[in-house]
């Protein structure tokens, strides 16, 4: 069930458009605001918000690498697996966390602080390797400056 | 028309087609995915490069998308070029990266596009040797399979499910190198049209469940040309047999019809054919039970009433083919010549019936209705009464917005581009039905009304078109200004559409449609068009054959006659009520029934013969526009089942009559002479003696296997061909695989071309009719003239009662036809029976969704569930029409609920 802050949220946003549905990826990031991840029964209840079929709302949440389907840790880290930081070695950075996390891409940790995904491609190739944080983006990554990093996200 | 070059060679074209289209037509082999005749071009999946170049000095070209390119005046191309080739090569390399190499085991094999395209590109080695990417597959319900390794993401699932039919349960996930064609969760595809998914997949991801359950490949099937019997629009159907079973339904296009689609009911309701409950040996009535005996004792018992004294009634059906229908009329004499329907029935069906036949008055084909550009429905829950024409009408609401996009520039086929134009714009669209329709979220105004105030705004509609019409007093609030509205939308269309029929059991619903069409005419619309739809595949022939009302055959059990009646291809308990029939049953001294199927009317029979299902025989039937259209004998059945025309051919030879008909033609020729309203029915298709080359036409495939073998645990020699008196068609592989006739032609196959796409060769161009033209023979076409006689009775506003409520029929595509509702994965579709009422209405009685109450009807009662529809007028209620369980109520009729007292 959604609860009325967020219904109100997305019904404030589909005010804003011509037709409601254009309102879905809004509906989608409230959501996930609110709930780090977007589960099956909210996909069906922002359906119903705006008329349409859980099946559409589906095909918009999971085209978008941004939008989660799947629980998620408080902190999500991208690595950029793209041609600039492939170049300049993300692969030793991701081992590294890896190895430093004890989880594969894809997993969050046991104590919830950390979701490992991989992004291509953030814009900062000039200062590859690079990953985002949650909002934040980090440049000119190796394997002993990360650990710093790591260590804003409790 | 545009002159193109191809390779260097001039062509006449026609302009406003793009590059794939004329390409196509012209003959030329480009392989091509996600573009469809029916669909438009959305240019996704890269196969159908060719090169353009510039002018005649350019050497170099570049790659373009044929079927994102339009075929303008002077544009020069080649098909034939290596770099386009090699792309084509690739693009197919890359689809095989991920697809599985498993055609032994895939349904699709041998009928597939993608293996077609494959050998056409020359990709005939696969060089990825890694790991491919793999889905979980879904449960989708009884109808689909679901194999998503194999899909090449083409997108023409959604596309046709989403944008052509309006269905909102199957969808595209996910994004690059995993996008997954699916539903959100595992479930049942609800669109009424989901079964087309099978013919529009490329590949093997949806194939047919009901196949799989008995598969055969598709060149070891047997075919023969037919017609869907599951309603009155009669879409071609192709249906194909091994070993004695009907194995599937597949579309037969005709261009008029049903073009490239079915519905789910058409195309999943032959397992009747197969079922339990089938009639396969004449039984005969001893001591109290019927038991099977010879053909000749059951003649032979049939012969000793048929010399009695006692009075022969012969009730027909509008499930039985015309030739059936007349041969039974010939038995018992036009005079004692019963129709097969309820009254009611009779009077919606004779009133639709000389309307249509009124001069002034068109009754639009299929396709007629899928190029109107302005639609009121009245009465009609078109998908579920006669689905076909509800997927019709959702593209006449698309099409009339095209002109929008190609005011912009946009090419009418570039589909992707034109539904971005429109934004999901729709053409005029007014729902005026009891409960809420499935083409609603299509609609411009949908309003809901009991029978009578439905028929009002129609009566009230014509009279705003033409002053003349008669006037409706004292309309109600909204009425006047929805009639307007209404009245305007049609007058300002260029192809204004009344879509009508008898489903809601009203008869100034049909006649306050006949009156808006022929206020239309008198208005001078050149172009307004009247379809009503028809209950069941052939509800106008027993009515042409002039067929007394089954009420009046009813009526012998009364007048203390000695009778004896001869049933044809009818339940009369799903026509009557219940203690009338057993009276009628029972007061006759004898009672024969022919037919293919036990029900309750097979079990109170003296004397049954097994009749031949439109899969076993031959014959015609009249569709709901009009069109009289052949079914072919798809095989022989075993034993002594055969058509009921032929049964009632040996009777007249054993009794003193004059019907000594042999064949299909000899009947059919009798019919013309002596039913002047079916005198073309002789040339709905080639009589069986034509030949082409000399040669019948074989109706298995070429590739056909096991025939020397397919009996060899009987008898190792080949046993002879089965005859076809009937047809110029034969039982083998042998012969002339013409499709000199579409009426003759069941399966189209061409060179490389192994997939249901090989008909885009017999089309004079893609998407268009077929090069011999369409199959069926319109009985009659609008006179000149114009009726000005309108219908002048108006019936009072609705008037809820205190006590009681009006029952109305609800319909369901599964469920309420009686043969469909027999194969096992419609079953599963259908819904429990129930009573549907309204909110207001339930408060009031005080009852909930799912309690169970007493309706009483006629002074029945029946025990029944609860469903709240909102939709729905108050102080009516709805019963789902047809159910097994509660074959026969009459309705529309005063009822009352009675809540259960819990004990
Ligand atoms: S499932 Fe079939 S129709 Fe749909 S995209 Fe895949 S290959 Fe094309
Ligand atoms: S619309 Fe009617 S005739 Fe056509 S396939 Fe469906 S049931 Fe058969
Ligand atoms: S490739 Fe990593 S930021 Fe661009
Ligand atoms: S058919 Fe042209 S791109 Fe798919």
């Amino acid at each position: 069930m959604l609860t009325e802050e967020i219904k109100h949220e997305i019904e404030a946003e589909a005010e804003r458009f011509e037709r409601k549905q254009a309102a879905c990826i809004e509906a989608l990031r409230i959501v996930q605001m609110h709930r780090r991840w977007v589960d099956d029964e909210s996909v069906r209840d922002i359906a119903s918000v705006l008329d349409m079929s859980p099946d559409e709302v589906d095909s918009v949440a999971t085209f978008y690498n941004l939008i989660y389907r799947h629980p998620v840790g408080r902190h999500v880290i991208r690595v950029c697996a793209s041609v600039s930081c492939w170049l300049l070695g993300y692969e030793r950075l991701l081992d590294h966390l890896i190895q430093r996390l004890g989880i594969a891409v894809g997993e969050t940790t046991a104590d919830g602080r950390f979701t490992l995904l991989l992004n291509q491609c953030l814009g900062a190739c000039d200062h590859a390797p690079a990953l985002m944080i949650d909002q934040d983006q980090y440049q000119d990554l190796d394997v002993a400056n990360v650990e710093a990093v790591l260590e804003h996200y409790q | 028309m545009a002159t193109i070059y191809v390779d260097n060679k001039p062509y006449v074209v026609n302009e406003g087609r793009n590059l794939l289209q004329v390409c196509l037509s012209l003959g030329f082999n480009l392989p091509y995915f996600c573009w469809h005749p029916a669909l438009g071009s959305v240019g996704a999946c890269r196969q159908c490069a060719v090169k353009q170049f510039k002018d005649e000095k350019d050497k170099r070209g570049k790659i373009v998308m044929a079927c994102m390119t339009p075929a303008a005046e002077g544009v020069r191309i080649a098909v034939d070029d290596e770099e386009a080739r090699q792309f084509r090569e690739t693009v197919i390399e890359w689809l095989m990266a991920n697809h599985p190499h498993d055609c032994p085991v895939c349904d699709e094999g041998g009928e597939c596009h993608l293996q077609d395209m494959t050998v056409m590109t020359g990709h005939n080695y696969r060089k990825y040797r890694f790991p491919k990417r793999t889905y979980q597959n879904q449960y989708l319900g009884p109808f689909i399979n679901h194999e998503m390794n194999r899909c090449i993401q083409c997108y023409r699932c959604v596309r046709f499910y989403q944008d052509y039919a309006g269905g909102q349960d199957l969808g595209v996930f996910a994004a690059h190198d995993r996008v997954y064609f699916g539903r959100h969760k595992d479930g049942v595809l609800e669109n009424e049209f989901s079964g087309n998914l099978v013919e529009l997949c490329p590949t093997g991801v949806f194939t047919d469940k009901t196949l799989k359950g008995h598969y055969t490949r598709a060149w070891d099937l047997q075919t023969a040309p037919s017609v869907c019997v599951h309603c009155g629009v009669g879409c071609n159907t192709t249906p194909g047999e091994r070993y004695g079973l009907l194995r599937r339904i597949h579309n037969r296009f005709n261009h008029d019809v049903n073009g490239y689609f079915l519905c789910d009911r058409g195309r999943y309701g032959y397992e009747f054919v197969n079922g339990e409950r089938r009639v396969r040996t004449p039984l005969l009535k001893r001591d109290g039970a019927l038991g099977p005996v010879t053909r000749a004792e059951a003649l032979t018992e049939i012969g000793k009433v048929l010399s009695g004294p006692a009075v022969l009634l012969g009730i027909g059906s509008p499930r039985a083919s015309i030739e059936s229908n007349f041969a039974l009329r010939e038995l018992v004499g036009p005079d004692r010549f019963y129709d097969g329907v309820s009254a009611r029935e009779r009077q919606l069906l004779s009133a639709m019936l000389s309307t249509l036949r009124a001069p002034g008055v068109h009754s639009p084909s299929l396709r007629e209705v899928g190029e109107a550009d302005a639609v009121f429905v009245l009465g009609e829950n078109l998908a579920e009464v006669a689905p076909m024409i509800a997927l019709q009408v959702r593209q006449a609401v698309y099409r009339s917005t095209v002109p929008m996009g190609e005011r912009l520039g946009i090419p009418a086929w570039h589909d992707s581009a034109i539904r971005e134009a429109i934004q999901g714009r729709h053409g005029p669209l007014y729902l005026a039905t009891v409960t809420g329709d499935k083409l609603a979220d299509v609609a411009t105004r949908s309003w809901c009304a009991a029978p009578d105030d439905l028929a009002r705004l129609g009566f009230a509609v014509a009279h705003c078109i033409d002053p003349t019409a008669p006037s409706v007093s004292d309309l109600s609030e909204e009425l006047p200004g929805l009639a307007k509205e209404i009245a305007g939308a049609l007058r300002s269309a260029q192809r204004p559409l009344i879509v009508s029929g008898p489903s809601c059991g009203s008869l100034a619903v049909v006649q306050a449609a006949a009156n808006v069409a022929i206020s239309l005419s008198a208005a001078g619309a050149q172009h307004a068009a009247l379809c009503y739809d028809a209950p069941e595949c052939n509800s106008f022939g027993p009515a042409l054959l002039d067929g007394h009302g089954l009420d009046e055959a009813l009526q012998a059990a009364k007048s203390g006659s000695v009778y004896a009646a001869i049933v044809l291809e009818n339940d009369l308990y799903r026509r009557a009520d219940r203690a009338a029939v057993d009276a009628f049953l029972e007061g006759a001294e004898q009672v024969v029934v022919i037919d293919h199927t036990v029900h309750d009317t097979t079990k109170r029979a003296d004397v049954v013969l097994p009749a031949a299902t439109f899969a076993e025989g031959d014959g015609t039937l009249v569709n709901n526009e009009g069109r009289a259209q052949r079914f072919v004998q798809v095989f022989k059945a075993q034993g002594d089942v055969q058509e009921s025309w032929r049964w009632l051919g040996e009777l007249s030879r054993t009794a003193p009559s004059n019907g000594a008909w042999q064949n299909l033609d000899h009947i059919c020729t009798r019919i013309a002479e002596t039913a002047p309203a079916l005198g073309e029915i002789a040339r709905v298709a080639p009589a069986a003696t034509a030949r082409f080359l000399a040669q019948r036409i074989p109706r298995q495939a070429h590739r056909y296997s096991g025939r020397t073998a397919i009996g060899a645990h009987v008898n190792v020699h080949e046993p002879a061909l089965p005859e076809d008196p009937d047809s110029p068609m034969a039982f083998s592989m042998e012969g002339f695989p013409s499709t000199c006739s579409s009426a003759l032609t069941s399966a189209y196959w061409a060179p490389g071309w192994n997939s249901v796409q090989a008909l885009n060769k017999f089309q004079a161009e893609v998407g268009g009719p077929l090069r011999v033209g369409n199959a069926g023979v319109r009985l009659w076409e609008v006179a000149e003239g114009h009726d000005h006689k309108y219908f002048e009775v108006i019936p009072p506003a609705f008037q809820s009662r205190e006590k009681e409520h009006l029952a109305v029929p609800l319909h369901h595509i599964f469920g309420s036809e009686e043969l469909s509702v027999l194969s096992p994965s419609v079953a599963e579709r259908a819904p429990a029976s129930y009573v549907a009422v309204n909110f207001r209405d339930a408060e009031a009685l005080q009852i909930t969704d799912g309690e169970n109450v007493q309706l009483v009807l006629d002074g029945i009662p029946y025990r029944l569930p609860v469903r709240i529809l909102p939709d729905l007028p108050s102080g009516v209620v709805g019963l789902p029409s047809g159910l097994p369980e509660m074959s026969w109520v009459k309705l529309p009729g005063w009822g009352k609920i009675v809540k259960e007292v819990p004990a």
